[in-house]
């Protein structure tokens, strides 16, 4: 599904990518994990395609296609969707509003026609169900004066929403509490299918505990240095990063 | 503008009209067309005789013209006022057409004997002057250059009592009324421009609704430009007797062209007791091309009193237009418990400036006001926003509400708030917010991320922003203001 080949990538004059190699096949779940300022954000920033970053080398497939290549609407379109670890917030826009403009646009990219509002309202109360979100939140401006737990839920309802092949969760886990990071986990899983793929991007194990990965992957520096299981995840987290520090610098 | 199509009731429906949106963000100015119609002008420039000219054309009683020319005489010692925000070239009075008429084969008794190319005009913009076409109950006054053209359901209104026509055949036909209202809440020499207003006003709207009635339909006037070097000044006067309730509506266009023209209207609104009238705008001038060349000097003054008990004024604008725009739609809060608002999205773009707010007068007891004002500014724009709020000794337990918030867009172009506060009333409540933000490249990316382009984000996050003052418009008039904003913000992002 996506095959990432010596990815290069830097904002301004600094170079934080140096040659990221990645493969994911539909149906896996991987997980990048790693120090902060390892370049995690940052590879999932350039996957959705956010204009600060300049790729200075590789290349990234995306089903077929050449991402670098496509505006980061038309990789919506394509089926990639990014949860954002700060979702941004417009005053006087409701949610829904919003995320009827993002499906019907998506829909119109993929050459389907648009959902009138009572088709609209169906999948919508579908997937409400399944992410465990109430329709007062959806009344309201968009991000505006949500509770960090909330914000993230939005984010996983608008994903299941626009069924993405590749969704990228970037430290969705981030300022939330167990609860709230067991819902968004579980939103997560029943969206998971042998037809999407599912990029995690965290710096705690502990969202793990809820969506197992099939691969996990250590990223340090702007490179993997590191692959395995789920064990793998375990493991730093007992050891913490500094054994994986010590480990490249043995090599280099 | 189009009212004659049914709109779908819901305002925050934004998305529904996205696609309308899309179509039209690549467009210019598409009301730049110039009608090919024989005109009956004055020459141009303005002296006595050009007053007496414009007076004869319309075949005025003396009093009229005797006010007219006290006005002018006043005009000649005033000079033009330069404390607002604003910049531009020298204006040439005498290089202006003071009086230019379409003519009209016959004078029209009824509205099936105005002129095909007239009606073919009007068509064009989108308002049907064929009463079985309508179906949103809209009543429309059609103002070209400096002539009313036709008014539609003066007949159903006139049932109710209600008076709606041009001011010139309010002058004939109700010269009590005029005399008694005229200039009572504009005076002559209020303002250079109301001055030369008053001298040379060609035509207008003319709306008085009777003690106790609730007028049954929104009334609106499209004022349209279209002959070349003149100047639009019309003159509206709308009388909301004891417990009456009027919504009126006003658009306006005009033809793309390299030279400036002058727009200078007064609007008068007076409400008497338990009355109400809502005022909305949706000012949609020609304003200039990308390089600032040419557009509508649009120099306006709007001023309503609530005179008794009660009454309530609200004026709500959408400026998308103009070259210039200097206008400061006000309301004197002279009964006790009178209520005035002021909702206003002023949009500029490219080289537009902008100098508008309102003055709220707080005479009366218990007077309350609020002012909720959205600038969004790009391009090489400036946007200021003036507004004074006067509380007066007698007015106890006044309170105003003001809001001032701007949006960038870019980083070439200004937002200014100018705001005036004079409370000589200790019982005075009176509070102002202001904020200025910009469209952020996070917010921009976030809706990319979703799929949505960049100029549909853009659309939505200024809807978005607006949202709060597109929600006082009449329902026929929302959606279209909304898909103006998007047009007049055209490429500046991205």
């Amino acid at each position: 599904m996506l095959s990432i080949k010596n990815l290069q990538a830097r904002i301004e004059e600094k170079q934080i990518l140096k040659g990221i190699n990645l493969d994911i096949k539909a149906g896996e779940v991987h997980a990048i994990m790693g120090p902060n300022g390892s370049g995690k954000s940052t590879l999932a920033s350039v996957l959705a395609g956010r204009p600060e970053y300049e790729v200075t080398d590789g290349s990234v497939e995306f089903l077929g296609k050449d991402l670098l290549e496509l505006s980061p609407e038309e990789r919506a379109g394509e089926g990639i969707f990014l949860a954002f670890q700060y979702p941004v917030e417009i005053p006087g826009l409701t949610t829904t509003n919003f995320i009827k403009t993002a499906v019907n646009e998506v829909r119109k990219y993929r050459g389907q026609e648009p959902y009138d509002a009572v088709q609209f309202l169906k999948l919508m109360r579908e997937k409400m169900a399944m992410v465990e979100i109430n329709q007062s939140l959806l009344s309201r401006s968009l991000n505006e004066g949500f509770s960090g737990g909330e914000k993230k839920r939005n984010e996983i309802f608008q994903m299941a929403m626009l069924e993405p092949k590749l969704a990228i969760l970037d430290e969705t886990d981030s300022g939330l509490d167990i609860d709230a990071i067991r819902i968004v986990a579980n939103g997560v899983n029943k969206l998971r299918s042998k037809d999407n793929a599912v990029l995690v991007v965290t710096h705690y194990q502990r969202l793990l505990d809820y969506i197992v990965p099939d691969f996990v992957h250590v990223l340090y520096n702007g490179r993997i240095v590191k692959s395995g299981t789920k064990e793998l995840a375990l493991e730093l987290e007992e050891r913490g990063y500094d054994f994986i520090k010590n480990e490249v610098g043995q090599e280099a | 503008m189009k009212p004659e199509e049914v709109y779908q009731p819901e305002i925050q429906e934004v998305d529904d009209s996205m696609s309308a949106i899309h179509d039209t963000v690549n467009s210019e100015y598409k009301y730049g067309f110039v009608s090919d119609l024989e005109a009956d002008e004055a020459p141009k420039g303005l002296d006595e005789s050009t007053v007496r000219f414009i007076s004869a054309k319309k075949n005025e009683p003396g009093w009229m013209l005797e006010w007219r020319l006290k006005a002018f005489r006043q005009w000649q010692k005033m000079e033009e006022p330069h404390w607002a925000n604003l910049h531009y070239p020298k204006i040439n009075y005498q290089d202006i057409i003071y009086y230019s008429a379409p003519k009209q084969k016959v004078n029209p008794k009824s509205l099936d004997e105005i002129d095909p190319e007239l009606r073919r005009t009007f068509e064009k913009l989108g308002i049907s002057l064929d009463e079985q076409k309508r179906l949103s109950g809209v009543a429309v006054d059609a103002v070209i250059d400096s002539v009313s053209i036709a008014t539609t359901f003066k007949e159903q209104l006139a049932e109710k009592g209600i008076i709606f026509c041009s001011i010139s055949e309010a002058i004939q036909n109700h010269p009590d009324l005029v005399r008694e209202y005229l200039s009572s809440v504009v005076p002559v020499t209020d303002n250079y421009f109301a001055a030369l207003n008053s001298a040379v006003f060609s035509d207008g709207s003319f709306v008085y609704i009777p003690k106790g009635v609730r007028c049954p339909m929104e009334l609106s006037t499209y004022f349209r430009i279209n002959a070349e070097n003149t100047g639009q000044f019309e003159r509206t006067l709308i009388i909301a007797d004891e417990g009456a309730y009027v919504s009126y509506l006003e658009g306006c266009t005009a033809p793309m062209r390299d030279e400036n023209q002058l727009h200078a209207a007064v609007v008068e609104l007076v409400a008497l007791d338990n009355a109400e009238i809502k005022y909305s705008t949706v000012q949609n001038w020609y304003p200039g091309d990308k390089e600032g060349n040419g557009g509508i000097y649009n120099f306006v003054t709007k001023r309503g009193i609530c005179r008794g008990y009660k009454s309530k004024i609200s004026w709500t604008q959408v400026e998308t237009g103009s070259a210039i725009t200097w206008k400061y739609p006000s309301v004197i809060l002279k009964g006790d418990h009178s209520i005035g608002e002021f909702y206003s999205v002023a949009v500029t773009n490219n080289y537009q400036q902008a100098d508008t707010g309102t003055k709220m007068q707080h005479l009366g007891k218990n007077t309350r006001s609020r002012i909720v004002s959205k600038g969004i500014s790009a391009g090489f724009s400036q946007n200021s926003y003036r507004g004074l709020v006067h509380v007066g000794k007698n007015a106890n337990g006044a309170r105003n509400f003001s809001q001032c918030d701007s949006l960038l867009l870019g980083d070439k172009c200004g937002a200014h708030t100018f705001p005036y506060i004079e409370v000589k009333n200790n019982t005075a409540v009176v509070e102002h917010e202001a904020t200025t933000s910009k469209i952020g490249e996070d917010q921009i990316f976030y809706c990319n991320q979703r799929g949505i382009d960049t100029e549909t984000a853009v659309a939505l996050i200024i809807n978005g922003f607006a949202k709060e003052v597109m929600n006082q418009l009449p329902m026929e008039f929302a959606v279209e203001a909304q898909k103006l904003l998007a047009i007049s913000l055209e490429g500046s992002v991205g």
